[in-house]
């Protein structure tokens, strides 16, 4: 029998992917999981967790993810992408590790699929706009070249058109359309549609399954006395290089390679516009709660905005920004100048805010605007059922960004407004007072609350690692002028920093890729370790315990008090 | 599933047929290995037979050893891993069980090693959710005794010991001294003082490729617990393992390393893979290309 993966069959019909379900499929001996998630899309995965192997269709589906039974590994709806490994609760995941997807569509109640498509999805000509009737599929134990030849007797009518993978029988006014999917080498499911809908579709569901059931103990009977094929060997696509190894965090330049459509633009709250961003043909990397993007504005700047996605919103983004008069115009440039239908230029998601989800208790603490980045976590944290509080600092009500997302959270989020930076403090003070062990805090916001957040959460005894921050800005003055010596201990290589360059810049000078993104010292992008000499910190991002160990430095503003600085890279 | 072995790696090794407990004197038992159906049988003067089910005159070698019988179809060296703990007189050596599981013995030793799946899999006894986290712990592939051993492992266990309701981290250490046995140490309830650890055990049976018997065991120092409790106790765990490794695509261990994707908390797994690759073995995995 000849295989044709590159033909499109139908693999599941619309009611085998009843709420929360994973259908198990199989395609050309190709094993499938298919599931539905809660906003409708259909997935059409490869049947293994790229992880260990296990089958993704025993795993569970949540809605917006799909857990692996196993080990706990999440994966996004549509990107296939995995946004959290259980097992190392503080790390983002590469980006990259995602599940083979397979390309699907879902029409006329069923779910179409290929294993290496040539083209797009085709509608049969005899299904243009129509409401066909779902027949029961059948599974017979023959391959689909002899059950093609066989349906053709089907007692319904002549057969007015004919594929490699369907079969058209009319009757009067009426058509059957019969779609031959190839399960294996020996094995075939018939999927029938009724064109128009019967009038009474259950006598015609009956009778036609008491037809199919016929039709197939009689193909089964005639093979029965010929030794089944070999199963077709299905051929595992080795995973990318970067993740066959140990993993590394985050490899990525800060390039903003990807192209988004603004498909909406709004105005969230005073001063606030949102975007929603989203991709043309190729779907949008997969994100975790805590990610931000680099947007390349129109004026040539490059700037950070975190996503606000929930989980499983994958067929977009949505930034918001703070129109800030007195920076250098790059909010000024996205409020007035980026239109809705405008093309712009962002990067693929970073993590360095990452979300534990290994946490007793979570606490999220937003002033103004930060409220970005744990909006994306408060409602992965909802949507898992995993306890949380989230409290937002604002100065009056028309400055609260994202109602319609905070009106979801309801109970579990407290809004203060109009306080004083003192009031703030105690406010702090007293959401922080019982630390309890493995609580975790998140906090976003402007400078000076983030400073008194973090001289709070230390005088109440929150350890530094349970303490996580993400600075707007690195508002601090940037001492540029020492001159030192780096040694790049992988790379074998002993460079110059003179003054008024950073070690980012001479590393990019000499041929060596260094991701990044805002250049200032408040991302994280660019961390890198430290492997000798001590380095003179002039970050926002790394904890005191961080910066005190040694072993890190933010490469974009950091440089070095002793005269070498040796480098893990 | 009769799929002849030309593996000499497997071929030459000790393998573990059954444990005493369930041998008859005087009856003769049949089981397959590597494929090939076998008769065992131990006389009432204590002798040990094995030989082929289709050729009477090809006898195998025999040895016993931790209260198992073992045989191989090669050559095998004289001494078996040794295992110390066996012979304090203060433990007790108890055979928990034979399990047929159909995967090959690599997945299955691989999941025996693996921390990262007791919240998930043995949920509310080995782990629990969110205690999530596999914390840095060290693998060694000693090459005078040509076997690996992972230490400073740590994990959260709801039930830390049968005397507190709390939960705390357990310690282990993992051990694989054999392609196909593994042994885990776990620290021993009321005796964490002395440093005593149970030792935990799973020998592997390779009926074929893709099909496996484990024959587990543990030697505790544990005089509350009944041998019944601690035999069901077993039982429940590798039946939630069970139904994972049965579920693993492709059921042979693939050590190509972009087969899939490991993570820090495979770095024992990783070492596994990569020793048995460099063994040369052949049989039950996907050799790398």
């Amino acid at each position: 029998m000849k295989v044709d993966l590159s033909q499109w069959h139908p693999v599941a019909s619309s009611s085998d992917l009843p709420l929360r379900h994973v259908y198990q499929g199989q395609l050309w001996g190709h094993e499938l999981a298919i599931w539905r998630a809660d906003d409708g899309h259909v997935n059409v995965w490869e049947n293994r967790c790229l992880h260990r192997g296990v089958r993704l269709s025993i795993g569970l589906n949540e809605g917006s993810e799909l857990r692996c039974l196993y080990h706990g590994w999440r994966y996004a709806n549509r990107t296939a992408g995995c946004t959290y490994i259980p097992a190392h609760p503080a790390d983002a995941p590469a980006r990259t590790v995602c599940n083979n997807a397979y390309q699907c569509i879902e029409k006329y109640g069923l779910v179409w699929s290929v294993v290496a498509p040539e083209r797009s999805f085709e509608t049969p000509v005899t299904l243009t706009d129509t409401v066909p009737l779902t027949l029961r599929a059948i599974q017979i134990n023959a391959p689909s070249d002899l059950v093609q030849k066989f349906a053709t007797d089907y007692p319904y009518g002549m057969v007015t058109h004919k594929s490699d993978t369907s079969m058209t029988l009319q009757s009067g006014v009426s058509e059957l359309q019969l779609f031959f999917q190839p399960v294996d080498s020996g094995k075939t499911i018939i999927r029938g549609l009724l064109i128009p809908q019967p009038i009474d579709p259950i006598v015609a569901l009956r009778h036609h399954n008491a037809m199919m059931t016929a039709l197939r103990d009689k193909i089964e009977l005639a093979v029965s006395g010929l030794a089944p094929p070999r199963a077709i060997e299905v051929e595992f696509k080795p995973v990318a290089k970067d993740l066959a190894q140990m993993p590394n965090i985050n490899t990525a330049g800060p390039k903003v390679e990807l192209r988004a459509k603004v498909a909406r633009k709004w105005l969230t709250a005073q001063q606030v516009m949102a975007f929603r961003l989203e991709a043309f043909s190729e779907q949008f990397p997969t994100f975790q709660p805590g990610a931000h993007i680099d947007v390349s504005l129109p004026n040539g700047m490059l700037r950070q905005y975190s996503l606000t996605n929930g989980p499983g919103q994958t067929d977009h983004y949505t930034i918001g920004v703070k129109r800030d008069v007195a920076s250098r115009g790059g909010s000024i440039c996205l409020h007035d100048d980026v239109q809705e239908g405008d093309v712009i230029a962002i990067s693929a998601p970073h993590n360095n805010f990452p979300l534990r989800r290994d946490a007793v208790k979570t606490i999220l603490i937003s002033g103004g605007i930060g409220i970005t980045p744990l909006l994306s976590m408060a409602q992965a944290l909802k949507a898992q059922e995993l306890p949380f509080e989230l409290h937002i600092f604002v100065q009056t009500k028309a400055d609260l960004a994202f109602p319609e997302i905070l009106q979801d959270l309801d109970a579990l989020t407290k809004i203060y407004m109009g306080l004083s930076p003192r009031a703030t403090r105690n406010v702090i003070s007293g959401v922080l007072a019982n630390y309890v062990a493995a609580q975790h805090v998140y906090i976003c916001g402007p400078g000076v609350m983030l400073e008194a957040a973090r001289e709070a959460a230390k005088k109440c005894g929150w350890p530094d690692e349970a303490v996580h921050f993400e600075y707007f800005k690195n508002s601090k003055e940037i001492d540029d002028k020492t001159t030192f010596e780096i040694a790049l201990s992988r790379s074998a290589l002993t460079l110059q920093v003179p003054a008024g360059k950073t070690i980012l810049q001479i590393l990019r000078e000499n041929g060596i890729e260094v991701p990044s993104s805002c250049e200032q010292g408040a991302c994280g992008t660019c961390l890198m370790t430290v492997i000798g000499g001590e380095p003179d910190h002039q970050d926002v991002y790394l904890s005191t315990k961080e910066k005190a160990s040694n072993q890190k430095i933010i490469t974009c503003v950091s440089r070095s008090k002793s005269n070498q600085l040796v480098l893990d890279i | 599933m009769t799929q002849d072995c030309d593996d000499p790696v497997v071929l030459n090794q000790w393998h573990p047929l059954s444990s005493f407990n369930e041998i008859v004197v005087g009856q003769k038992h049949r089981t397959v290995l590597l494929g090939r159906s076998l008769f065992y049988q131990q006389t009432a003067k204590g002798e040990l037979f094995v030989w082929s089910c289709d050729n009477v005159s090809f006898v195998l070698p025999t040895k016993r050893a931790y209260g198992f019988l073992w045989t191989s179809l090669g050559i095998p060296p004289d001494e078996l891993f040794a295992v110390e703990e066996i012979d304090e007189p203060d433990r007790q050596n108890v055979a928990t069980g034979v399990f047929g599981v159909n995967v090959s013995f690599g997945r299955a030793i691989e999941n025996f090693l693996d921390m990262g799946h007791f919240p998930f899999v043995h949920t509310g006894i080995l782990g629990e959710e969110p205690h999530t986290e596999v914390k840095e712990y060290d693998v060694d592939v000693s090459e005078s005794r040509d076997e690996i051993m992972a230490t400073r492992c740590r994990f959260y266990q709801p039930q830390a010991s049968l005397a507190s309701a709390a939960g705390a981290d357990v310690d282990y250490i993992f051990r694989v001294p054999h392609t196909n046995c593994a042994l885990l140490y776990k620290s021993s309830p009321g005796y964490e003082a002395e440093g005593r650890m149970d030792v935990i055990y799973m020998f592997l049976q390779p009926m074929g490729p893709e099909w496996t018997r484990a024959h587990t065991g543990m030697c505790v120092i544990d005089v509350a617990n009944s041998y019944e409790s601690i035999r069901y106790f077993q039982q429940i765990i590798f039946g939630q393992d069970k139904s994972i490794l049965e579920n693993q695509f492709p059921k042979r261990l693939p050590l190509d390393s972009r087969a899939e994707t490991p993570i820090r908390a495979d770095k024992s797994a990783i070492a596994y893979r990569r020793w048995l690759a460099k063994k040369g073995l052949t049989y039950g995995v996907i050799p790398s290309i």
